[in-house]
């Protein structure tokens, strides 16, 4: 994905905006095969560069290093209070709104620190979107839900807003359950399309990286299961990282795994390798649920 | 034999009991695996017996002996189905992955590998009823020691499937070349005897079976020695040189 291409549609540069409108099927199906055959994606997508983070006194995060990779599913695990979800939200700086943190080292995401002082925090949270563990859609239609950024960046052609609504919706998996009452409310959906509705208002603001925190730790299998399929097919465009606590869900949605223990980065490696042969013994211990 | 020391040596197996290392939660499953690791010990055991007896019969003219191999064989059948369904309703209900996931796809197939001993000492036992009343080709040497190491091995097999010794294991697949000159070397002189005494040939064609059948269970052992490296380093080693040097 091209940052720049991105950062002309998410400011709502019009003629990017119509440009993308007029690729014809065709043309999609040649640039994903292109993407296919590409050799493989920048391995160093996401640069984590001897990271320590405090609440206040505590710290939370000690000396993580690991390299995330493009266009791939990178699964977070470890028990409760590891620092999972923490390392998660400091990627798009979702911590910046608590009081009394700070932190060590730096992250870079395709070559450009997300700490750096020129860098737009909002601009930042444009690149990576986040999906929560319970479904948070706005008390609006199901169509303001998916546009509600744009809308706020100021976007106001209809056919423009018409289209991104169709695309994330259908980049969601929702398109198909919801184009006949995309104007209802959003409460109207099930606990699993309303998942995939912010699914949907994550992509619509085109991110590169889709961060997910427990995303169906409170659906039902069949929701669960239609999420991890959206998961699997989203990798093709985005770089995803979740947070799971479900150890088969990493198994089957992620490329790769990273557990963590009181706050350290225990083993990182590829998913098969985390789940058929560990080398550490915590990990062996966590992921065959003998930990304690 | 191996049921006694089972359940400590378990997690030693399973490598969750090192020095300086956090002992692991048992889990209610744990049983479950421990079930299928003391069917496949019981199996061990059994195959052992078997190959025993199949060499008694036919090295001292047993019918008794052979009969009751030929009787017994259906044990070990038992316990092979008797294993796979235990893993297969593991894999299905507990979802196992890594070492557990090795262990309940090792006890399958060295349960195969076992019953498949048991077979080849129902056919050694076979050759020794006909043999009974056939005169001697030669005297019984290499049989006996091919029995010997083909047993050697797999009890050696066995104790490194239940004590977690990779060496052992190593050592095993290693020795398995020593069989195959034997039955080699045997099928040679075999040959020789049935030009020389036409009259040997059913007794010698016989022997060349039971030659071949003590060949199979050190290739069996084998197997079994190379998936407990497989459960210990989580490595294919099959058809690598560090197990196969020729």
């Amino acid at each position: 994905m091209n940052p720049e291409q991105n950062h002309s549609t998410n400011t709502g540069n019009r003629q990017a905006a119509t440009s993308r409108q007029e690729v014809s099927q065709q043309q999609i199906q040649v640039e994903a095969k292109d993407l296919g055959e590409r050799a493989s994606y920048d391995p160093h997508y996401i640069r984590i560069r001897n990271y320590d983070f405090f609440y206040g006194a505590t710290q939370v995060l000690f000396d993580i290093n690991m390299d995330l990779p493009e266009r791939q599913v990178t699964a977070l695990i470890g028990p409760s209070g590891c620092g999972k979800s923490t390392l998660l939200r400091n990627l798009n700086r979702m911590n910046d709104l608590i009081d009394g943190i700070r932190h060590n080292g730096d992250v870079l995401i395709d070559g450009e620190s997300i700490y750096h002082p020129q860098l737009e925090v909002i601009s930042l949270r444009k690149r990576v979107g986040m999906v929560f563990q319970k479904s948070n859609p706005f008390p609006k239609s199901i169509y303001e839900n998916v546009i509600y950024s744009l809308r706020v960046a100021g976007g106001r052609r209809k056919s423009q807003l018409d289209e991104a609504v169709e695309r994330s919706l259908k980049r969601a998996a929702l398109w198909d359950e919801v184009k006949d009452r995309l104007h209802e409310s959003a409460f109207s959906l099930s606990g699993g399309q309303m998942q995939r509705l912010c699914i949907a208002r994550a992509i619509a603001n085109d991110p590169e990286i889709i961060l997910m925190d427990e995303p169906c730790s409170a659906l039902d299998p069949i929701a669960t299961g239609k999420i991890e399929d959206l998961i699997h097919e989203l990798k093709e465009n985005y770089t995803i990282v979740i947070v799971t606590h479900n150890m088969q869900q990493a198994a089957r949605v992620s490329d790769r795994t990273a557990f963590f223990y009181l706050g350290k980065l225990i083993e990182y490696g590829e998913t098969q390798q985390i789940f058929m042969n560990p080398k550490n013994n915590q990990t062996e211990a966590y992921v065959s649920g003998r930990f304690g | 034999m191996f049921r006694g020391a089972l359940d400590n040596r378990i997690f030693v197996a399973l490598g969750f009991f090192q020095p300086n290392q956090k002992k692991s939660m048992k889990r209610f499953f744990d049983d479950e695996l421990n079930t299928i690791r003391s069917h496949l010990s019981l199996m061990g055991e059994k195959a052992i017996e078997q190959l025993r007896t199949a060499i008694k019969a036919l090295i001292e003219r047993d019918r008794e002996a052979a009969e009751r191999v030929r009787r017994n064989d259906d044990i070990l059948d038992e316990l092979e189905v008797k294993i796979d369904e235990e893993a297969i309703r593991f894999v299905g209900l507990r979802g196992p992955v890594a070492r557990d996931l090795r262990l309940v796809v090792v006890g399958m197939k060295a349960g195969h590998d076992l019953e498949r001993v048991g077979d080849e000492a129902n056919n050694i036992a076979k050759r020794a009823l006909k043999l009974v009343d056939e005169q001697p080709v030669k005297e019984y040497v290499d049989i006996p020691r091919m029995a010997a190491m083909a047993e050697e091995m797999l009890r050696d097999a066995l104790s490194a499937f239940f004590d977690g010794d990779e060496a052992k294991a190593i050592d095993v697949c290693q020795r398995d070349g020593e069989v195959d000159k034997i039955n080699k070397q045997l099928y040679r002189e075999l040959v020789g005897c049935i030009s020389e005494r036409p009259s040997t040939t059913t007794a010698a064609i016989e022997l060349m079976f039971v030659s071949k059948s003590l060949e199979r269970i050190a290739d069996h052992a084998t197997n079994i020695a190379e998936e407990v490296i497989y459960l210990l380093r989580g490595e294919d080693v099959r058809h690598t040189k560090e197990v196969s040097p020729d």
